[in-house]
């Protein structure tokens, strides 16, 4: 265990530093080409830049390549051509505007590297009940994992700091139930992630100077998703992904099938004339979590998106609770 | 509306909890014998299977769930 602390702490920093330093210099780069995004929920006319998943990438690639040069786990290895491939899927889509189907399906084969590599354990382990073995199924739930966490941090970044803030909170949940489970390898593996996220948090905090596009929030969720299943801890990892699980349950459950939300015709939020958020009553318009905190009445931006983080922290409390039952069985 | 989102959380974590238990106790102790070289495939298969009805049934619970906490305020 301890000789581990060195390359958790040098990867910790290399996470953060390199996505807090390249940040800026990115935003000029991006505001030089003009590649940049009206702010919808804001009264004036603001562009905002993106996509800062190239600093995440960077970021990730970086620190895990440190962790690798200590560790030489092929666990990391998986996860990072996993959540490479999911960046390269992510910045496509930035460019181009690619059909619904496109994402989840480029991000099930992005999933290849982890079965590829054997980076996985074919037993799924719940609380209180114990292990079941699933090899089949277990192929399965790999293709399946990876298309349906990029996608749902995607689903979640719809307003000024709730992705990157999102993931800070669901993150370091997930290494604390690492950590718990006596992971620990594939606990400071997590880490990153979550410094990743704590430095991309500076720049996408109201007002944002960046956003993350599809290239970040991919690459954030691809990465979450290979550490649910390289660290054996799917259930865990979806249940302090709830209140992103949730938008996309009430999105999927309320549309019925898989688009874009640029396909969507009805909007499930407008503004008030003092331009906070407010829910429509448009019937065809898709029900989000973004909508239903807001039916009890308008609110900022900045009050939804920390309603968003006080879910995530409950999840994320849920998540250490059921880490700590994993090793009761009934 | 917010108290109900966090009922609503919870009660995916119970369900996530109870539906695990069913899955373990069900797809757990499962093999077949029978069938020489095939057994594997064959119980996996069965174990798909059930796992895909199960997974249906959470799905369904949570709809009927989600309808009925959220009926005062899925007005749209």
């Amino acid at each position: 265990m301890t000789e581990l602390i060195l390359p958790a702490v040098i990867s910790c920093i290399v996470a953060f530093v390199v996505v807090f330093a390249m940040t800026p210099p990115l935003i000029k780069f991006l505001e030089k080409r003009n590649m940049a995004v009206k702010d919808m929920n804001k009264k004036e006319n603001v562009m905002v830049v993106r996509p800062g998943g190239i600093s995440i990438i960077v970021g990730i690639v970086m620190s895990e390549l440190v962790l690798y040069a200590f560790l030489q786990l092929n666990e990391i290895l998986a996860m990072l051509i996993t959540t490479t491939a999911a960046f390269v899927i992510g910045y496509i889509d930035d460019r181009k505007v690619m059909g619904g189907w496109f994402k989840p399906v480029a991000l099930a084969l992005a999933a290849i590297p982890i079965i590829a590599l054997g980076a996985y354990d074919t037993d799924l382990a719940f609380p209180l009940f114990g292990t079941v073995q699933i090899p089949v199924l277990y192929l399965a739930l790999i293709i399946f994992m990876i298309p349906i966490t990029g996608n749902t941090i995607n689903s979640i970044d719809v307003l000024n700091v709730v992705a990157s803030g999102f993931m800070v909170i669901a993150s370091f949940s997930l290494s604390i139930c690492l950590f718990i489970m006596q992971n620990y390898e594939i606990a400071i593996v997590s880490l990153p992630l979550g410094f990743v996220s704590l430095a991309f948090y500076k720049y996408h905090k109201i007002p944002s100077r960046i956003f993350p596009g599809d290239s970040g929030a991919l690459t954030l969720g691809a990465m979450y998703g290979s550490i649910a299943i390289i660290g054996g801890v799917e259930i865990i990892a979806a249940i302090a992904l709830l209140p992103a699980v949730i938008n996309s349950f009430l999105f999927l459950s309320s549309v019925k099938k898989i688009v874009e939300h640029r396909q969507i015709k009805g909007k499930p939020v407008e503004h008030t004339n003092d331009f906070r958020l407010k829910a429509t009553t448009d019937k065809s318009a898709p029900i989000t979590l973004v909508r239903l905190i807001l039916a009890g009445g308008p609110l900022s931006e900045k009050q939804v998106g920390f309603a968003i983080f006080k879910l995530t922290i409950f999840s994320g409390i849920l998540a250490i609770i059921t880490a700590f039952l994993m090793d009761v069985i009934l | 509306m917010k108290s109900s989102l966090y009922g609503f959380l919870f009660a995916m974590w119970i369900l996530i909890l109870l539906g695990g238990g069913i899955m373990v106790t069900l797809l757990g102790p499962f093999s077949i014998q029978q069938f020489g070289d095939f057994n594997w495939i064959l119980a996996s298969g069965i174990k798909v299977l059930i796992a895909l009805v199960l997974v249906t049934i959470w799905i369904l619970i949570l709809l009927k769930l989600k309808n009925w906490m959220f009926k005062k305020e899925i007005k749209f």
